[in-house]
C-alpha cells in the first residue's frame, strides 16, 4: 500500500563534515539517523523527524541540518499541503489529530501591535542601574479600604492570604506525567531562588518536591489528582483549574503508559492505568459550586492561602472572570489561546478560544467597572515571549503573567510540538529514563534563573525609560501603550488610543 | 591533584567525548580531518563503555601508585613527580601491552604505543581537558580528589 503521509523535514548532512562519529544515532530517540556501516556513511529515515533539533546541536561538526521537506504541493491556497497531509494521517488513523504546543497559526498577535511610550523632555525617565526599581508584585485580594491605627501603627482591617513575588513571572501549570520530573524540578529549583512560584499542574506534587512547597502552585483540576489534605498544605497557592488556554472545553488524557511507578504514586492512581481528567469538574455547575469548592479549600487551609481559580479566554471571559471575583477566588487566571499544553486535539488548539490580549483587557476593564478590580489578581498566560510582552501585559491590567513555553524553551525546548510522542528527546515532556536523564536540573535551572533574571532587567528598563519605578505604578495604566496597525474595535476592546493620538 | 571524573547518573552514551579527545590528541586538531584524513589517524584515550541506557566515560585515573608506570618495562610509562599526570613516552613504549593488561580500569590502550589520557597537557591549551568541555550534560568533571570525595557524598545523598 502506498504511504500517503510525507516525511515532514528533510535532513540536510553536509559530507564534507560528518566524521561519522553516531552521536546523533545514539540521542535520536526517533530513530531518524543510523550508518550504513558497508558504504561506511551516515544515513537518515526522515519520515522518524519531527525538527527537535536536538542532532543539529550536538553534532560536534555542524554537520546537520533539518529542512522543511518542499515537496511541491497544488499550488492552490485553500487546499495547502498541511490540509492535506492532515486528511492523509486521518484517512489512515482514523483518530483525532493530536498536537503539542500552542497555537501557531497566523492569528494576530496583539503584542505586536502595541508599543509602549518612554518619558521626553517634560517628564524625567529613571536609570534602574542608578536608581532603586521594584519588580515585585503582591498576588491576592485587597481590601476595599484599610483602617490604620495610628498610635500602635498597625493596620486594623483583616488582611486576606497574599504572596509576594520578587519578578512579575510565575512558571505556569504542567504536571508530572506530561512533563518529566526533571523538568519540574528545574522550575521550581527555579522559583524558589528567583522567589517566585512554579505550578503542579493537575499531576500532583512528587514527595521530592514537597521541600519546594513554599515556592509551588498546587493544582486541583478536574481529574483532582494526588490532591489530599497534605498536598494542599504543602503548597504556597492552590488553584482550581477550570480551563486551559490550548484545549478550552476539553478534559486531559495522560496515557497509561507514562503512568509509572512514580507518577502513579504522585497522581494516586494505580500503575499503568489512563489518568483521564474530566472536561467539566463534576461538582461545578454554577459560580455558586465554584464558591463551595474555592471555601471548602479555603476552610481544608485554615484560610491561610490565597485561592486561584484559572480558566480560559472564552467569548465571556469577562462575564464568568466577574462571576469567579464573586465566588471568592483570590486570584484569576486567564489562559489565552496561543498557551500551550502537552497534548491537545488541534483543532481545538487552533480554532477555541480568544487572544490573551483582548480578554486580558476586558476582563480588567470589566472588573474595574464593577468595582471589584481590588478583590482579585488579575494573572494572564498563554505565551508571553518576552519582556515586552509581559511589560504591555501589566500596562493592560496584568498584575503578574504565567510563562510556560520560555522557561521550556530556555529548557532545551525546540517546540516541535510532538509532546504526545513520549519521545522527547530533551528529556522534558518524556517519562523515559533514558530521555528524562538529558536534561540536568542543575543545569537547567540556572539557564531558567539566567533568562528571568534578563528579563527583569529589561523590565526594570523599559519601566524606567517611562519614567516609573515600580510595576505597581504601570498596572492597568493603558495610556503607556498605543496602537499600530489595529482598527477602531480592536482599539476599544484594547481600551488603547492609537500611535500618534494625544492624551 | 585535579582528575576528571565520571558521573554515571549524567552520562548520556553520545561519545562526543571521545570526538573531542580524538580531535585534541590529532596532529591538525581538525575534527574532520582527524577522522578522515590524518595518518595515522588518531586515537580518542577515553572510552565510553554502555549502551543508553547504562553508560559512563571511563579515562585513566592517574593513580597514586600507577600499576602501568610499576610494570613499564620500557621505561615509558612515567608519572610526574609534580604534577601527578602519568604519560607515556611513545619513542620508549615497546608496545608490550604489559600497562594494558595491569590497568585496572582498562583505561590504556595499546595500537603501536600505549594509548593513555594525558589530561590535554601536551598542548591543546588551557582549561579543562577537552572531553570535559565537550560534554553536554556536566557528566565529566575536572576537580580536585577532595571535592570530588565532597560531591559523591552529597550526590548519594540526594
Amino acid at each position: 500500500m502506498i504511504d500517503y503521509i510525507l516525511p515532514e523535514y528533510k535532513v540536510d548532512r553536509d559530507f564534507t563534515r560528518c566524521v561519522g562519529c553516531q552521536a546523533c544515532e545514539r540521542q535520536c530517540s526517533n530513530k531518524v539517523h543510523y550508518k550504513d556501516f558497508d558504504l561506511d556513511v551516515m544515513k537518515a529515515h526522515e519520515e522518524n523527524c519531527v525538527n527537535c533539533q536536538r542532532c543539529v546541536l550536538i553534532c560536534p561538526t555542524h554537520a546537520i541540518t533539518i529542512k522543511r521537506n518542499d515537496q511541491a504541493q497544488p499550488t492552490s491556497n485553500n487546499w495547502t499541503g498541511e490540509y492535506i497531509q492532515d486528511i492523509a494521517r486521518q484517512a489512515e488513523s482514523g483518530a483525532v489529530l493530536l498536537t503539542g504546543m500552542g497555537n501557531p497559526r497566523p492569528y494576530p498577535i496583539y503584542w505586536d501591535h502595541m508599543v509602549l511610550n518612554a518619558s521626553q523632555v517634560t517628564n524625567p525617565s529613571i536609570d534602574p542601574l542608578r536608581e532603586p526599581m521594584e519588580t515585585r508584585v503582591i498576588l491576592g485580594s485587597k481590601p476595599q479600604k484599610l483602617e490604620i491605627d495610628e498610635k500602635k501603627r498597625t493596620i486594623k482591617t483583616p488582611m486576606p492570604p497574599s504572596r509576594q513575588l520578587d519578578v512579575p513571572v510565575m512558571f505556569s501549570a504542567m504536571s508530572f506525567g506530561s512533563i518529566s520530573l526533571n523538568a519540574q524540578k528545574s522550575m521550581a529549583m527555579a522559583a524558589r531562588e528567583l522567589g517566585t512560584f512554579f505550578n503542579t499542574g493537575e499531576g500532583g506534587l512528587h514527595k521530592d518536591l514537597r521541600e519546594y512547597g513554599d515556592n509551588a502552585i498546587v493544582q486541583v483540576a478536574s481529574g483532582r489528582f494526588g490532591v489530599d489534605q497534605d498536598y494542599l498544605n504543602a503548597g504556597s497557592i492552590i488553584e482550581i483549574k477550570i480551563g486551559q488556554g490550548a484545549k478550552p472545553g476539553i478534559g486531559g488524557h495522560l496515557p497509561g503508559e507514562k503512568v509509572n511507578e512514580e507518577v502513579s504514586t504522585t497522581r494516586m492512581i494505580p500503575e499503568g492505568t489512563d489518568a483521564i481528567s474530566p472536561a467539566p469538574h463534576h461538582d461545578i455547575y454554577s459560580i455558586e459550586d465554584l464558591r463551595q469548592l474555592i471555601y471548602a479549600l479555603k476552610e481544608a487551609t485554615r484560610y491561610e492561602k490565597p485561592v486561584s481559580v484559572k480558566i480560559a479566554a472564552v467569548h465571556n471571559v469577562a462575564a464568568i472572570a466577574s462571576g469567579m471575583a464573586r465566588a471568592g477566588a483570590d486570584i484569576i487566571v486567564i489562559d489565552g489561546f496561543r498557551g500551550g499544553t502537552g497534548a491537545a486535539p488541534t483543532r481545538i488548539r487552533d480554532n477555541v478560544g480568544i487572544p490573551i490580549e483582548l480578554a486580558l483587557a476586558s476582563v480588567d476593564q470589566r472588573l474595574r467597572d464593577e468595582g471589584i478590580r481590588n478583590t482579585v489578581s488579575l494573572v494572564p498566560a498563554g505565551s508571553f515571549r518576552c519582556s515586552s510582552d509581559i511589560v504591555k501585559a501589566i500596562a493592560l491590567g496584568a498584575d503578574a503573567v504565567y510563562c510556560g513555553s520560555a522557561p521550556l524553551i530556555a529548557m532545551g525546548c525546540h517546540m516541535c510540538q510532538s509532546c504526545t510522542k513520549g519521545t522527547c528527546n530533551w528529556g522534558i515532556a518524556t517519562q523515559d529514563p533514558v530521555l528524562t536523564r538529558r536534561l540536568n536540573p542543575e543545569i537547567a535551572s540556572e539557564r531558567i534563573v539566567k533568562l528571568m533574571t534578563a528579563w527583569n532587567h529589561e523590565i526594570q528598563e523599559m519601566l524606567g525609560g517611562m519614567g516609573i519605578n515600580a510595576i505597581e505604578s504601570l498596572r492597568g495604566n493603558r495610556l503607556a501603550l498605543r496602537g499600530v496597525g489595529l482598527n477602531e474595535k480592536e482599539l476599544e476592546v484594547l481600551g488603547i488610543k492609537y500611535a500618534g493620538e494625544v492624551m | 591533584m585535579k582528575r576528571v571524573y565520571s558521573l554515571e547518573d549524567r552520562c548520556l552514551n553520545c561519545r562526543l567525548c571521545e570526538v573531542a579527545c580524538k580531535t585534541a590528541h590529532s596532529a591538525t586538531g581538525d575534527t574532520f580531518k582527524a577522522y578522515k584524513w590524518e595518518e595515522p589517524e588518531p586515537s580518542a584515550r577515553v572510552h565510553v563503555e554502555g549502551t543508553n541506557k547504562a553508560s559512563i566515560a571511563v579515562n585513566c585515573r592517574h593513580c597514586a601508585e600507577p600499576n602501568c608506570v610499576e610494570g613499564c618495562i620500557a621505561g615509558a610509562m612515567k608519572k610526574d613527580p609534580e604534577t601527578g599526570i602519568v604519560t607515556c613516552d611513545k619513542d620508549k613504549c615497546v608496545g608490550c601491552r604489559t600497562c594494558m593488561a595491569m590497568c585496572p580500569f582498562g583505561a590504556v590502550r595499546v595500537e603501536e604505543y600505549a594509548l593513555k589520557c594525558d589530561l590535554c597537557t601536551t598542548g591543546y591549551g588551557d582549561g579543562d581537558p577537552a572531553c570535559v568541555r565537550a560534554c553536554i550534560n556536566q557528566a565529566l568533571i575536572f576537580v580536585e580528589s577532595d571535592e570530588a570525595e565532597l560531591l559523591a557524598v552529597e550526590r548519594s545523598g540526594e
